[in-house]
């Protein structure tokens, strides 16, 4: 074996690392936040009575999930501009993690928004608020301390798929790994570094939805 | 207008191919209370839920100080009203519901303010001080910050009814407010109830308490099978029923 472990080179090239990771935090800062509006319009979709709304959010929301992201990524990226949709590498990659983001969290808020009972709709209504009103003060802020704890597991995922952007030479966290492997050859430090900062941003993004979950939490 | 607070002309409700209520009648004047008693399955709640447009309804009309709920008729065809012109009606009615259904993620204060804020458009503080006049007046008063997970069922149906009664309607529903409670809760909410007759509030109450009934109505409906089966006054119904049915009824419930 004899394999000594030397970080010099990885560290020479750490900023490198830092501004890919910096733009992975970016993209699935957008592709999220596009993503949670998408969902929620969608899951008010699959919830309607209206065939008009809920067909389409369904068959949205089947096909995104059940075709692998790095598929769609790449389909978004080389197939589009076949079709005469061109669009740049980042964009190409926010709109599909938006995409596929939006199709797993709908059924994310379709469970939040089930688990709000009836009865509190009622109420509201009886009170004489609109339609509009009880979705706003009522629905929403329920159906979010309900969705809390599984968002936190959805969103570290999606934050993870970013990885994929490299696939497209997106220059993200793993792109950049992949770019100082090959430059300093130094395969197993340049992973291990780079592993560390994947796993130091969940933890943290992670602490904050946990402390987020508190603050909302409900007293009892 | 006709002078009646509430009239119920032939209502029709059916769900599906079940008819639950099959031409009721009805007419109740400002300052009475009505308790609406009856087997389950025999159409009193749906009958209240029916004049807050909670449920809709196939046939008859509902009206209240005059104004004709939840339908319009033009040139023969029946349309439910706009969504914003039925809420505006249901505010005229305030309901209490037999599992209190308060917003768990707001205080007692703020479950009585926020249709006084929404609906009503006071101002928050105004409508902080109206939440807290009625929050003292159903025994709450330290309790207002309080969240309802942090509160006793009786304690939770009395913060219902303030927030229904804040809103200053014009008739109170009541849907087997006591149903939910332990026993030694029901007494405290009824007391609530007792106070706002005695203020002159004008009430309908679906209950099974039949000795509040007795003591607290000035009229008490028996529903059979989707219909009235017999009305009058409580000592008439209670003590000498005119129908089997009704007679058998108040046997198998409870008078204490």
């Amino acid at each position: 074996m004899g394999y000594t472990l030397n970080f010099s080179a990885v560290w020479r090239s750490f900023d490198q690392l830092l501004m890919g990771l910096a733009l992975s935090l970016g993209l699935a800062f957008v592709a999220i936040t596009i993503g949670c509006v998408l969902g929620l319009v969608t899951a008010f979709g699959l919830l309607s009575k209206r065939g008009m709304l809920r067909h389409p959010a369904r068959i949205y929301v089947t096909i995104i999930r059940n075709t692998p992201i790095l598929v769609l990524v790449l389909f978004t990226f080389f197939a589009l501009p076949q079709l005469g949709i061109r669009l740049g590498k980042i964009e190409s990659f926010v709109a599909t993690l938006a995409l596929y983001s939006g199709a797993y969290l709908a059924e994310v808020f379709r469970g939040g928004l089930l688990a709000v009972p009836n009865g509190l709709k009622e109420a509201g209504l009886a009170i004489g608020l609109t339609q509009s009103q009880i979705r706003n003060s009522i629905v929403m802020p329920l159906m979010l301390r309900n969705v809390l704890p599984s968002l936190s597991s959805t969103l570290i995922s999606l934050f993870k798929d970013t990885s994929l952007a490299a696939a497209i030479a997106v220059p993200e966290l793993t792109f950049e790994a992949r770019k100082i492997n090959v430059e300093t050859f130094r395969v197993i430090e340049t992973w291990i570094v780079a592993s560390c900062l994947y796993v130091a941003t969940c933890s943290v993004l992670a602490a904050l939805l946990r402390r987020l979950e508190r603050r909302m939490s409900i007293p009892r | 207008m006709t002078g009646n607070l509430l009239e119920i002309r032939d209502l029709h409700k059916r769900y599906g191919d079940v008819e639950v209520l099959k031409g009721v009648d009805c007419t109740m004047a400002q300052g009475d209370v009505i308790s609406i008693i009856g087997s389950s399955g025999s159409g009193k709640t749906t009958m209240l839920r029916c004049i807050n447009m909670l449920e809709e309804f196939q046939g008859g009309s509902i009206r209240i100080d005059g104004e004709e709920i939840g339908y319009e008729t033009t040139g023969g065809t029946r349309r439910r009203k706009k969504e914003k012109e039925i809420a505006r009606q249901r505010a005229m009615t305030g309901m209490a519901f037999q599992q209190f259904n308060l917003f768990p993620h707001m205080s007692a204060a703020e479950n009585v303010m926020l249709g006084l804020v929404k609906v009503k458009g006071m101002r928050r503080d105004e409508a902080r001080s109206v939440a807290e006049k009625w929050l003292d007046r159903v025994g709450l008063a330290e309790r207002r910050d309080r969240f309802p997970g942090q509160l006793s069922g009786g304690q939770q149906q009395r913060v219902a009814i303030a927030r229904a009664i804040a809103m200053n309607p014009k008739l109170m529903l009541f849907d087997e407010v006591t149903s939910a409670l332990d026993p030694e809760l029901v007494n405290e909410v009824l007391q609530v109830i007792k106070d706002l007759a005695r203020d002159g509030m004008s009430m309908l109450l679906v209950t099974h308490e039949m000795r509040f009934a007795y003591e607290v109505s000035s009229r008490v409906i028996f529903m059979n099978q989707g219909r009235i089966g017999e009305e009058g006054n409580p000592r008439e119904m209670f003590l000498k029923p005119q129908t089997e049915r009704l007679a058998e009824f108040l046997k198998t419930s409870t008078f204490n």
